[in-house]
């Protein structure tokens, strides 16, 4: 059995917190060069020349790229040979939120209660955690900070089987051009179907952390991936919502067994600044 | 005297027209002669702003504000919507002003602000109506489409709707020349805040009109 240090955890969560708000990763760089070849709206082009720039200006100077430096989302997988000493995970990763929020100078955006008290918690905790246990004795930290924008415009629905493919294509579509130019698009659009309600969500918010440019496995999501994000650039919606031809940079779908009567579908949908890092500890 | 050229150079959303003298002795000067985008025009707004200055934008205008804004997004709304309700106005001159929707990264050191891009507009749609019929703000800054209560509430009191570059806080930071609080201490990355900002570039969204490029931008690149 590994041991891994609670403190050496606190640290390299910090670490990915300061980094995912400064970084574009290069395969969202890429699609947005890729995107700004295509695009016919001037006023679309030179946003997206700004959506470069503006990534460029937080690499040099450690200014977070977007000032919503979003709400800490970790998927973890933990080694079943590994085990935290010192410590329980759920707290090292609370604590090295808090930990990389303060020294990164980025903002805290967590409230403690939805409804009846919306106190900043000053720290931007408490993160949200997804655990699975793999094989092996490492622990890989994905963060994905989720802005709270792009993060509104998101949706879930219950469809009945009979809806099929069309069905999923229509509300996928759908929740992107109802949500306009609210989520900074160029989006990208992650997709759950299958599972129960739960599980779908969770799908969805997964197929964000996919590399842009990734297909499903299998060929026919992959074709229905390929149809969605085409639909969806046909809206005309456009960089901020202003019109143009670059609505979303990609369309992820993954999918799952589910119930015989069910045909669950949700929409997490990311803003251009999609950001995400991950460490191996 | 020496010799003299013109250039254009694209920058920010715009071409720069760069006037250069070469003098005579060896030195350089250069100034900027004019802003221009095709099909658009470019327009420098110093705030606060006048009636007439609002009347005059069009949707599809850039704008680069110079002057006072201040910050201000969904908690700082409600409180001053509940003071509007009670007291029917607020101990803050907006007169002219603009409102940013914006909750800024902390400034780090040797900085006046740390990123600070606009937040979604369409949760202030409850609030901005009364806002702008007794505060006298001439301009909301934001992303995304608003309410036809909001654009009505624009259309009768003549105030514009500006959108700033969703996603791109780092860089519209370095428009802001100093940023103190003056409300709200306690709302955090919430409190309203007085911004001195100096070529903040922002789009014409929504005119006092009603034209609105979140609805004719789209179906100008429509694929039926």
């Amino acid at each position: 059995m590994r041991e891994i240090d609670y403190d050496l955890i606190v640290e390299r969560t910090a670490e990915l917190c300061e980094k995912a708000a400064t970084r574009l990763p290069d395969d969202v760089k890429t699609a947005i060069k890729i995107g700004k070849g295509g695009e016919t709206s001037p006023l679309g082009a030179a946003i997206l020349a700004d959506c470069l720039k503006n990534a460029e200006i937080a690499e040099t100077t450690g200014c977070p790229i977007c000032q919503d430096t979003g709400f800490a989302v970790f998927f973890i997988e933990m080694g079943v040979d590994a085990r935290v000493a010192g410590g329980i995970l759920e707290d090292a990763l609370t604590e090295g939120t808090a930990l990389g929020y303060e020294r990164g100078f980025l903002r805290k955006s967590i409230v403690r209660d939805p409804i009846f008290n919306r106190e900043n918690t000053g720290d931007n905790t408490p993160p949200v955690i997804h655990l699975t246990l793999v094989p092996g004795d490492k622990l890989r930290v994905t963060l994905a900070p989720k802005g709270g924008g792009s993060e509104n415009m998101s949706a879930i629905a219950m469809l009945k089987p009979s809806q099929g493919r069309a069905g999923v294509v229509d509300f996928v579509v759908d929740t992107v051009v109802r949500a306009g130019g609210n989520p900074c698009p160029p989006v990208v659009v992650g997709v759950g179907v299958g599972g129960t309600f739960e599980k779908c969500a969770i799908l969805a918010k997964k197929a964000l952390l996919r590399e842009i440019g990734s297909r499903n496995p299998n060929e026919e999501y992959a074709a229905l991936e390929t149809e969605i994000l085409e639909r969806i650039n046909r809206s005309g919606i456009g960089p901020q919502g202003l019109g143009g031809r670059n609505t979303a940079l990609a369309a992820h779908i993954e999918n799952h067994p589910c119930h015989i009567a069910s045909l669950p579908v949700a929409v997490n949908l990311n803003c251009h600044a999609a950001r995400h890092a991950v460490r191996e500890i | 005297m020496g010799f003299e050229i013109e250039t254009k150079v694209w920058y920010c959303y715009v071409w720069l027209v760069m006037h250069a003298t070469l003098a005579a002795n060896g030195g350089i000067s250069y100034k900027v002669r004019n802003r221009i985008m095709p099909s658009r025009r470019t327009i420098e707004l110093n705030l606060p702003m006048s009636e007439e200055a609002v009347v005059a934008l069009r949707i599809g205008d850039m704008v680069l504000l110079n002057g006072v804004v201040h910050t201000a997004r969904d908690a700082a709304h409600k409180r001053w919507c509940e003071i509007l309700e009670s007291e029917g106005e607020l101990p803050l001159d907006l007169v002219g002003g603009a409102v940013y929707f914006a909750g800024p990264a902390p400034a780090k050191p040797g900085r006046p602000i740390g990123s600070v891009g606009p937040t979604t507009s369409y949760r202030m749609d409850d609030y901005s109506p009364l806002v702008i019929e007794r505060t006298g703000i001439r301009a909301m800054i934001g992303k995304g489409n608003r309410s036809p209560e909001v654009v009505e509430a624009m259309m009768k009191h003549k105030c514009v709707y500006l959108a700033a570059g969703g996603g791109l806080g780092a860089l519209l930071a370095d428009r802001v020349v100093s940023a103190e609080v003056v409300q709200y201490a306690d709302l955090g990355p919430e409190a309203v805040r007085r911004l001195v900002v100096r070529d903040f570039p922002a789009i014409v969204a929504i005119d006092c009109h009603g034209g609105n490029l979140y609805e004719s931008g789209p179906a100008r690149y429509k694929l039926h």
